[in-house]
């Protein structure tokens, strides 16, 4: 049989199994199994291309893929579950370096006579490029190497105008008009371009926002493979870069929604630029209640339904162990534990889920805001953990807000709310929340670990 | 060349559909799992990486090696921390 014929029933295999890999990941019954189906494709694809006759030496492949993937399993074994928003970010990243590369080998090997070939090239480089930096500024806002603030200055748009236009301008020198500058300039006038934009598209992005901005990451890095598909024209690379794009774009949609804002309105306006217009919202102060941990308890321990709602202070406080067994507790007194999870809490899509999830929680108490929402009266005690914005009745009661709109958690339709909060320093978007002055509101100021520590050694005691 | 290009972009489209209809069905639980599990998958540039890797020509290995690392990292590092968070979803 011809080989090229059996390398491109391999691709449709390998698609197949990526394929049926991310529908398992539909249910976290058969996700894990998923998750092999779609490495197993994989390996078959890389293994199906160690065949192709065009390799003439073997050595640097050999060396590089052993080298990368002992990285790959030391970082994917080694980090902890906290640090998971920094790795999906750097991995990204990776992902879009490899396909910038790819594209770049092909130019400087290639011929320049196929503009939809040099088109390919164009597009690859300049997503992958933007993907690699973005990807690393994102790392290091996350990992808090670099300010999580939104970085904002004036004539942002302006400058950002300017070097799309530039990347336009070395795009029509690399595709129709060439010689204006050489090959090898053209090549890095674009990745100078395409790296310089990657940067100033994150900085500007508040750390709160990070959930849209490592979604969208995602889609990018899964549409660079896809360009690179286009230049090498290999099928496999195409389904899988499109359907890892499509994937991002999903989640940055749902991102989005849940917080109620366009993704033009997340990536070039800031958080910083919406709360300049309503710092005047402190008016409706009232009445903090603060209680102590020992009070806070007595009330818990009446309770018969308890509502957890977690935000990145709980991340951050790593407080998740901690929450879970005070879950237990009042599980065993009687009570019924449930956690509300909003989709934007935490730094990234599903960021509680994979906490709660460490920490051994059970994934059918998670519930979503639609599903608790309706019966929140019933709710005795509801406990919230580190979040902030996600349950801001702001959203919902004052038309100007800058969060108006967003669906929350509407934990103050509850008869007793819990806020365990550091101090009474406003959120990161720098809001005032009213909900810490509402009449069935108390506070419980501390590190969230030690209060909820605190807690369940009243309740062992 | 040009029916091939038309043919590549009608698996692009056919792609982004399927992809769309999959992920939707995907539970916000398992959200994380979802993106480090298609990070990995966006690894399957490895397969481009590989044919420059082992040309002759010097600055294509150079480039093409490089980039074999790199994606070599996404794939492996990407599978293996998925499969670590989605052994930690139990139900009681």
């Amino acid at each position: 049989m011809d080989i090229t014929i059996l390398v491109n029933l391999s691709y449709i295999a390998a698609s197949i199994l990526f394929i049926a890999g991310l529908k398992m990941l539909g249910s976290p019954d058969t996700a894990r199994r998923g998750n092999a189906f779609s490495s197993s494709g994989m390996l078959l694809a890389v293994l199906i291309t160690l065949l192709d006759q065009n390799i003439v030496d073997y050595r640097y492949i050999a060396g590089a893929l052993v080298a990368g993937s002992v990285v790959g399993y030391f970082a994917a074994t080694k980090v902890k579950m906290t640090s998971m928003p920094e790795m999906v970010a750097i991995f990204n990243g990776f992902g879009g370096i490899a396909s910038l590369l790819v594209g770049s080998a092909e130019y400087v090997s290639g011929t320049f006579d196929n503009p939809a070939f040099l088109g390919a090239i164009f597009v690859t480089v300049l997503i992958g490029g933007i993907t690699f930096t973005g990807s690393i500024v994102a790392y290091g806002k996350l990992s808090e190497i670099i300010s999580g603030r939104p970085f904002l200055y004036k004539g942002q748009q302006f400058v950002n105008g300017l070097i799309v236009l530039s990347i336009l301008l070395v795009g029509a020198n690399m595709l129709f008009i060439q010689g204006f500058i050489s090959a090898e300039q053209t090549l890095m006038l674009l990745l100078a371009l395409a790296f310089l934009l990657g940067i100033l598209f994150v900085i500007p992005i508040g750390g709160a926002d990070m959930p849209v901005v490592i979604a969208l990451l995602n889609s990018f890095s899964g549409l660079a493979a896809c360009a690179a598909g286009f230049v090498i024209l290999n099928n496999v690379l195409i389904v899988a870069g499109a359907l890892v794009g499509a994937s991002g774009l999903i989640l940055t949609n749902i991102m989005c929604k849940a917080m109620n804002r366009s993704l033009a309105n997340v990536l070039f306006s800031g958080f910083g630029a919406v709360t300049e217009t309503s710092s005047d919202s402190s008016q409706e102060q009232g009445e903090v209640k603060p209680i102590t941990a020992q009070d806070a308890y007595l009330i818990l321990e009446a309770a018969s339904s308890v509502l957890i709602v977690p935000g990145y202070g709980m991340a951050v406080a790593q407080a998740q162990h901690a929450v879970r067994e005070l879950g237990e507790l009042l599980e065993a007194n009687g009570a019924e534990v449930k956690y509300a999870i909003h989709p934007v809490a935490g730094r990234m899509p599903g960021h509680m889920n994979v906490l709660l999830a460490e920490a051994n929680v059970s994934y059918d108490v998670l519930v979503e805001p639609d599903d608790v929402n309706p019966i929140m009266e019933t709710v005795d005690v509801c406990m919230v953990i580190g979040a902030n914005d996600v349950v801001n009745p702001d959203a919902k009661d004052n038309e100007s807000s800058p969060i108006y709109g967003m669906p929350i958690i509407e934990v103050d339709n509850s008869k007793t709310v819990f806020v365990l909060k550091r101090s009474m320093a406003s959120g990161f978007a720098g809001i005032q929340n009213p909900l810490f002055f509402k009449p069935n509101t108390r506070m419980l100021f501390g590190d969230a670990k030690e209060t909820v520590s605190t807690l369940v050694s009243e309740f062992k005691a | 060349m040009e029916s091939q290009i038309i043919l590549l972009i009608f698996i692009l489209v056919l792609s982004i559909f399927l992809g769309i209809e999959l992920i939707t069905k995907v539970p916000s639980t398992l959200h994380t799992p979802l993106m480090s599990g298609a990070n990995a998958i966006s690894g399957i540039t490895l397969v481009g990486a590989i044919l420059s890797s082992g040309s002759s020509e010097i600055v294509t290995i150079t480039l093409g090696t490089a980039a074999v690392f790199f994606a070599s990292i996404n794939v492996v590092g990407g599978y293996l921390v998925t499969n670590r968070m989605l052994g930690m979803f139990k139900k009681k």
